[in-house]
């Protein structure tokens, strides 16, 4: 395994002093991707713990899948795994908050994809249900330092198209582990919901051409579709005051009712997916009279509201920075330019991929809005420590602090930077391989002696 | 018409005719103290490009500003050739698919050229200079493809690549077998839709390109012998192109995934004696890398795209590293607009994986690209006697931080981000007036002799569905 290959681990002795001298490795090499969730001590590295300014040489001690300490003057425990990241730099893992990971693994292969089920309203339905563990999609996106998503039922991204209304539930997982149990951070984060669109033109694949349908009948589609999330949510008021004051015996179970439960308490967010202005402002306003918890998903348009959001203190998960803009005549870098647009107006932003093998792109995404005015420093927490505030996260994920998750990564430079290679994960306090379906082929195929002429 | 793009083009027009660098002297430029990248020769640090009618007349770090030159000074900026992508639909008027038969040599790109399509403007200010625009990829034999310059506010007939080779686009595998495509009640699936049907096709149209060949070749010997009373064969605009192919005057270009079915290709190339030029996607190239080198077929690869469909699976992102140090010419390809305005960084992917060296990551879609398309005696490479097609980034152009700040074609200056940044608050001006007087034009019984302005059709592009791969056509929107 590459964690035998690369990693060069020593492990304490019972002196102290030898504890950081750089030993031999003598880890066995399991055939398991993680090691056992001992204690770790990573030392000599620029700490970016994204809670205060970078640490230089700094340590940081990991145990029981937590962080126990960090600094430039932690002592390292007898007995802990050293690993040497003199000249590298350590920041928390990265977050991509909305994927299809695990639930699409071939995208055009039908039988691989569990993203979006038939029918509009599909509350009951939870992603963590059907994430595969073993899709080649997340080792390979851990080994570009995203240690953790969201999957999330009905959305759609680069090589998917999302579906329903409200969707289905979504759930935050680690990207290693052997079980989905294992893998859970939480099941239910937040209820999906794409907002109905008023779209007069769509692109018909049964007959490959674009339909057209007037406007008056659109209208009467959309105001039919809020009405019925309108309607939805004031049963499960009723059903939750049912189940409140009422006998169990006196009424039926409703699955559906019941997951919606905590969203219309304010419990559970909503992640609306929504791209025009037009469409924003009717969710920002649904939402406020039904007193949701909302978290805006895509925003293409966000800019152009950007006041309400601000003042309604609507958090934003991007869609893609490297997506051409919605209108021919709009200015040509609006994508990349919007995430600092929304940051200089006060929202709080996360990037995201949408996507499944696009995730590794995350950092990108997020480069290139660093490229086009955003602060590299806010650019890094809108991969790591915003989504996890938005979803009620951060309490375990985001930063580098004392108690919080070990999703941690080590890395040769600049998280952003296209080049940068992550040397070192952990996930969950276990120091976890960034070997993958692609470096094995790869290995594999260099490997290939040269045929016969 | 399509009145905002046609705004745009007009302001953006405008503001080419009155940029100062072509009020002086347009002929003589000096780009200087900038950093070189100039692919074949190293990076210059504080250097200067001396361009004169359209090309590069000197490089170096002791260039003098002759008198009358125009300089454009580039302190702390980085000049790279002008990106060339391998792989484009930009530029296409409607559908990039003639998606009737499954051998369309007959359907030709560069007749449906668009020069107002702003795709052409995004790529040149992500770095495009020269892309190689491609019929899509539903036919085993697709039509003819196009080299151009993103010449843009050009006419159509401004923006081929004089000189350049012309391609026909051929394809394999599920696209071709329209694995991914169901047709409408009441429409039979098309032939083929197997692999062993795919090669069957190609071979079957090679086939008849022979014979016709050769009847115009005994025609043609016949009528130089002076034989009268000759009558031509009849001609047949699908096996034309072929017979271009077999005379080696058009390269093939091949949308492919899997190794076997790249071999298959390379099999039949040499059964009927014609040579690929480049094989697209080329997704398991990594596989067969000795045997691609082998055959001397660049390969036109995707950075880090995977597991969008089946063939897509095995895919790896190092594949454009493995492939080059087996020894066959990569390049790495967009086949999407906006895929095209950061190919800069798609590049340096291939640093991460699997080592290449910066150079060698800039030469993926520079002079690589070049030599695939046949036009590297032109472009490419920042050498004395090239075309002066330049892209001047504010940073290195494989960080991820970088911003094109101006692009040259033929010495001309096509792009200028800050022109672009000092053109929008007119163009929104321009654009709110339009929609005043649209929302006017709507009310209703105005006692106004105006006539009611015509109402502009605001329409969003559809997709280009399976232009290439992802199959994802947007719809349109309102």
């Amino acid at each position: 395994m590459r964690i035998a290959r690369v990693v060069e681990i020593a492990r304490a002795s019972i002196m102290p002093l030898v504890a950081s001298v750089a030993l031999a490795a003598s880890i066995a090499a399991p055939l398991v991707a993680q090691t056992s969730s001992d204690t770790y001590a990573i030392k000599g590295a620029k700490v970016h713990t994204l809670a205060g300014p970078p640490i230089e040489n700094g340590t940081v001690v990991i145990r029981d899948g937590k962080i126990a300490a960090v600094g430039a003057n932690v002592d390292i425990p007898a007995g802990a795994h050293v690993v040497d990241a003199t000249g590298l730099e350590v920041y928390p893992g990265m977050f991509d908050p909305i994927t299809q990971m695990g639930l699409d693994e071939v995208n055009a292969v039908r039988a691989t994809v569990d993203v979006t089920e038939l029918g509009d309203y599909n509350p009951d339905v939870v992603a963590a249900t059907a994430v595969n563990p073993a899709s080649a999609h997340i080792a390979v996106t851990r080994a570009s330092g995203i240690t953790h998503v969201i999957a999330a039922p009905g959305t759609g991204g680069f090589d998917s198209a999302g579906g329903g209304v409200i969707s289905g539930q979504a759930s935050a997982f680690n990207l290693a582990g052997w079980t989905m149990d294992e893998m859970q951070i939480k099941r239910s984060v937040a209820m999906v919901v794409n907002w109905p669109t008023l779209e007069t033109r769509s692109f018909d694949f049964s007959t490959f051409s674009i339909q057209e349908k007037p406007y008056a009948e659109v209208k009467k589609d959309y105001d039919k579709k809020i009405d019925e999330i309108s309607d939805w949510l004031d049963r499960a008021r009723h059903y939750a005051q049912a189940e409140e004051k009422g006998s169990p015996a006196n009424f039926e179970r409703d699955l559906k009712l019941e997951a919606l439960v905590p969203v219309v308490e304010g419990k559970l967010p909503v992640l609306v997916v929504a791209g025009k202005a037009r469409d924003i402002r009717a969710a920002v306003e649904f939402c406020g009279k039904q007193n949701l918890k909302m978290i805006l998903a895509g925003g293409s348009e966000a800019w152009r509201v950007k006041d309400l959001l601000k003042e309604k203190k609507i958090p934003v998960i991007l869609g893609p920075t490297l997506r051409p803009p919605e209108e021919e005549d709009m200015r040509y870098d609006q994508a990349m330019a919007q995430p600092s647009e929304l940051f200089s107006a006060g929202i709080p932003i996360a990037f995201s991929s949408f996507d499944v093998s696009f995730s590794r792109r995350l950092s990108q995404y997020a480069g290139v809005a660093v490229a086009y005015g955003l602060p590299h420093d806010e650019a890094l927490k809108a991969v790591t420590l915003n989504a996890a505030q938005m979803f009620g996260l951060a309490d375990q994920l985001g930063t580098i602090e004392p108690g919080k998750l070990a999703n941690v990564i080590v890395t040769n430079g600049d998280p952003l930077e296209i080049k940068t290679e992550v040397r070192y994960l952990f996930i969950k306090g276990r120091l976890t391989s960034t070997d993958n379906r692609h470096r094995d082929l790869y290995e594999e195929y260099k490997k290939r002696p040269e045929p016969p002429k | 018409m399509k009145t905002s793009r046609f705004l745009l083009a007009l302001g953006l027009l405008a503001a080419l005719v009155s940029n100062p660098a072509r009020a002086q002297n347009s002929n003589v430029i000096l780009i200087q103290n900038a950093t070189i990248l100039t692919v074949t020769h190293g990076n210059i640090e504080r250097g200067s490009i001396l361009i004169r009618d359209g090309k590069i007349a000197d490089v170096g770090t002791d260039v003098k500003a002759p008198e009358g030159a125009t300089v454009i000074d580039a302190t702390g900026q980085f000049v790279m050739p002008g990106i060339i992508d391998c792989h484009s639909h930009i530029a296409v008027d409607g559908s990039v698919n003639e998606g009737g038969p499954s051998v369309s040599s007959m359907a030709r790109i560069p007749d449906v050229l668009n020069p107002d399509d702003i795709d052409i403007y995004r790529d040149l200010a992500g770095g495009v200079t020269t892309a190689n625009i491609l019929h899509g990829s539903a036919n085993s034999i697709g039509g003819q493809t196009v080299v151009i310059k993103l010449r843009w506010g050009k006419p159509a007939a401004d923006l081929p690549f004089q000189g350049a080779m012309p391609g026909i686009k051929f394809a394999l595998g599920e696209n071709p077998k329209r694995s991914g495509f169901t047709p409408p009640p009441g429409v039979p699936q098309r032939y083929p839709v197997t692999r062993l049907g795919v090669e069957e096709t190609i071979r079957q149209a090679f086939t008849e390109a022979r014979e016709y060949k050769k009847e115009w070749d005994d025609y043609d010997r016949r009528k130089a012998a002076g034989e009268p009373n000759l009558i031509p064969p009849r001609r047949n605009v699908t096996l034309d192109p072929l017979v271009e192919v077999l005379e080696g005057k058009r390269y093939v270009h091949a949308h492919c995934y899997r190794a076997d079915e790249i071999l298959m290709l390379l099999r039949v190339a040499k059964e009927f004696g014609f040579k690929v030029r480049t094989f697209q996607h080329v997704l398991e190239g990594y596989k067969i890398a000795d045997e691609l080198a082998a055959a001397g077929v660049g390969a036109s690869t995707f950075s880090d795209w995977w597991a969008y469909k089946m063939e897509a699976y095995d895919a790896i992102p190092y594949n454009a590293t493995l492939m080059t140090e087996r020894g066959v010419v990569v390049s790495i390809n967009s086949d999407d607009a906006e895929e095209a305005t950061h190919l800069n960084q798609e590049a340096a992917k291939s640093m991460k994986y699997g080592g290449l060296s910066s150079n060698d990551a800039l030469k993926l879609v520079t002079l690589n690209p070049a030599i695939q398309l046949g036009i590297d005696n032109r472009v490419g490479s920042i050498d004395v006697g090239k075309d002066a097609d330049l892209a001047i980034y504010n940073h290195d152009p494989l960080s991820v931080y970088a911003v094109v700040q101006k692009m040259l074609i033929d010495g001309q200056v096509y792009f200028d981000r800050q022109r672009d940044i000092a053109l929008r608050p007119a163009l929104e001006k321009e654009k709110q007036e339009l929609l005043d007087k649209e929302k006017k034009a709507a009310e209703p019984e105005k006692k106004s002799e105006e006539k009611p302005a015509a109402k502009p059709e605001r329409k969003k592009k559809p997709g280009k569905p399976d232009a290439g791969e992802t199959g994802t056509a947007e719809g349109g929107a309102l």
